[in-house]
């Protein structure tokens, strides 16, 4: 049997990314994620499975770190919370655009600007829309539990290469900082040289061989037809991701009349609400998008066919609502519930908003 | 079995770690635990503070409001908190630097003299056990035999050597809390 742990969700992601075979680690320190790095470094990787961890002098650093890893075929990933990640925005564009395979972790908190250390859900447009300039999409996982921040290390670095493109973990200081049971994974061997040959020799730069031309990685492309077509093709990718790899949770939907809509935390907050409600005979039922990009637009459309009404609970001032009511498409009621800047709502309060603005 | 439980106090009382000690003790019970503790600037020197639920049962929220029992080790953490117990729930409280006691009726409030006991037996470091063992007289929801593997679990190996001393404080605290 595997041993139960009682871990943070920030040391959780550490020890995920060692034992999921990654190749590097870089980061610079930042509340309320520094138990990542600061685990790496306890745990020494480098001295087991030869995985560097380093801690670079900037978030830009680390993230042009990472493209350096990344443009080898190796399995890398960098850590950091909102400000950090908003430095690191130039480079997640041009991962995406030269179309290269990492792992951002982001453990959010309070913003705008430098904002504060508590947590919050402001930077779902940031991971979903862009954050960087031009058409590019990021893979997002939004874990809920200790034990998902473990698998979503692992589920990220195997999207990322079935894609060659970016995959972020969007979390937040409530996942990271608190502690639940989780079971660790086996230990996974590092890709050998030959591996990363045979898995992404046809782009990385793995060293050029007589039998092959060069592999080069960039972003640049100054014909503007040749790039449109290089957009055209991203774009499908970026369909074929929404045709095959939507991840949602339902609970309780079935005979639901209204549905909370919620992500991370915030999808634990609400379904303690859910089930005040329907201690109380209220029929609420919970939607948790897994995947923040792809969205899971259609079993929002399909449950807007026949509830009352959906409460986006989101810790910010309202983000994923908006592809929420892109999905509903004007068919039934889509209020909006949040609290921002670090402050976080009781199950409580949200059971007030739904009683407020859609039971009535 | 579900205990929604909050402890709070200054930093450096050792409530974070009585949280872990507790948490790590429900799993020994094949319990479902979460600890979350405040992480804000008010760590530093001010209040601290961790919610730690233990249910048989998968847990949803990690964030609540009300509280089946709150332990209350300063006067900041009486005045937030003390309101937030449920009706007919528990509330411990050392009276040490306590000036203004907790009022309610319909709750069922405990003393622990804690800091007196910890500074009767020469040890500072075994006060949050002997609070823990309080705790665990009123409410008894895990083994004393997984309390104490949580607590050997709870610390690292180097701290082994404590292990007699808190198990007796464990034992101490149930003697020592008193119902008001």
């Amino acid at each position: 049997m595997k041993e139960v742990k009682l871990m943070k969700g920030n040391e959780v992601l550490a020890e995920a990314a060692i034992r999921c075979g990654a190749d590097a680690y870089f980061g610079y320190p930042i509340t309320p994620q520094s138990e990542v790095m600061e685990t790496l470094m306890e745990k020494k990787p480098w001295e087991t499975t030869g995985m560097v961890v380093l801690q670079a002098e900037s978030e830009l650093a680390s993230i042009n770190m990472v493209y350096g890893g990344a443009c080898c075929g190796k399995k890398v990933l960098t850590s950091s919370s909102s400000p950090g990640i908003s430095l690191m925005c130039e480079g997640l564009t041009y991962l995406a655009g030269s179309e290269l395979p990492c792992v951002i972790i982001n453990v959010s908190r309070g913003g705008p600007g430098l904002g504060t250390i508590q947590p919050s859900q402001g930077d779902y447009f940031q991971a979903t829309k862009g954050g960087g300039h031009g058409d590019y999409r990021l893979i997002v996982l939004a874990p809920n539990s200790v034990q998902e921040m473990h698998d979503f290390v692992f589920d990220a670095f195997d999207l990322a290469f079935k894609y060659r493109n970016p995959v972020m973990v969007l979390s937040d200081g409530v996942i990271g900082q608190m502690m639940e049971k989780v079971v660790l994974a086996e230990q996974r061997p590092r890709w050998t040289e030959q591996e990363i040959i045979e898995k992404c020799g046809d782009w990385a730069l793995t060293g050029k061989t007589p039998d092959r031309k060069h592999n080069i990685i960039t972003s640049l492309e100054l014909d503007p037809y040749a790039f449109e077509k290089f957009n055209q093709k991203l774009v499908e990718k970026y369909n074929k991701v929404r045709e095959n790899e939507v991840r949602y949770e339902e609970f309780m939907c079935d005979d639901a009349d209204y549905v909370i809509v919620a992500f991370g935390s915030s999808a634990r907050i609400g379904m303690k609400t859910m089930e005040m409600a329907r201690e109380e005979g209220i029929k609420v039922g919970l939607l948790r998008p897994i995947t923040l990009f792809p969205f899971p637009e259609k079993p929002i459309a399909a449950l807007a066919e026949r509830v009352k009404g959906f409460l986006s609970v989101e810790l910010n001032t309202g983000q994923m609502v908006e592809d929420i009511k892109l999905a509903v498409n004007g068919k039934t009621p889509v209020e909006f519930f949040g609290r921002a800047g670090g402050a976080v709502f009781s199950p409580e309060e949200v059971y007030d908003a739904l009683k407020e603005k859609l039971i009535k | 079995m579900k205990e929604e439980l909050i402890i709070a106090g200054f930093g450096g009382q050792g409530v974070l770690s009585t949280g872990k000690i507790l948490a790590y003790s429900g799993i020994m019970q094949d319990y479902e635990v979460c600890w979350l503790p405040s992480y804000g600037p008010e760590m530093r020197g001010g209040t601290a503070n961790v919610t730690v639920i233990i249910s048989d049962k998968p847990i949803s929220s990690p964030v609540i409001q009300k509280f089946d029992t709150a332990i209350i080790l300063n006067q900041q953490s009486m005045d937030k908190f003390e309101s937030q117990v449920k009706p007919g729930g528990v509330l411990i409280y050392d009276t040490n630097g306590i000036t203004r006691h907790p009022e309610r009726k319909d709750i069922k409030i405990y003393t622990i003299d804690a800091t007196a006991e910890a500074a009767r037996r020469g040890n500072a470091r075994i006060f949050n056990t002997l609070i823990l063992g309080g705790y665990l007289k009123v409410k008894p929801i895990v083994d004393l035999e997984n309390v104490f593997m949580g607590l050997k679990k709870s610390l690292p190996e180097r701290a082994w050597k404590s292990l007699p001393d808190n198990e007796a404080a464990i034992r101490a605290g149930m003697e020592i809390i008193k119902e008001k």
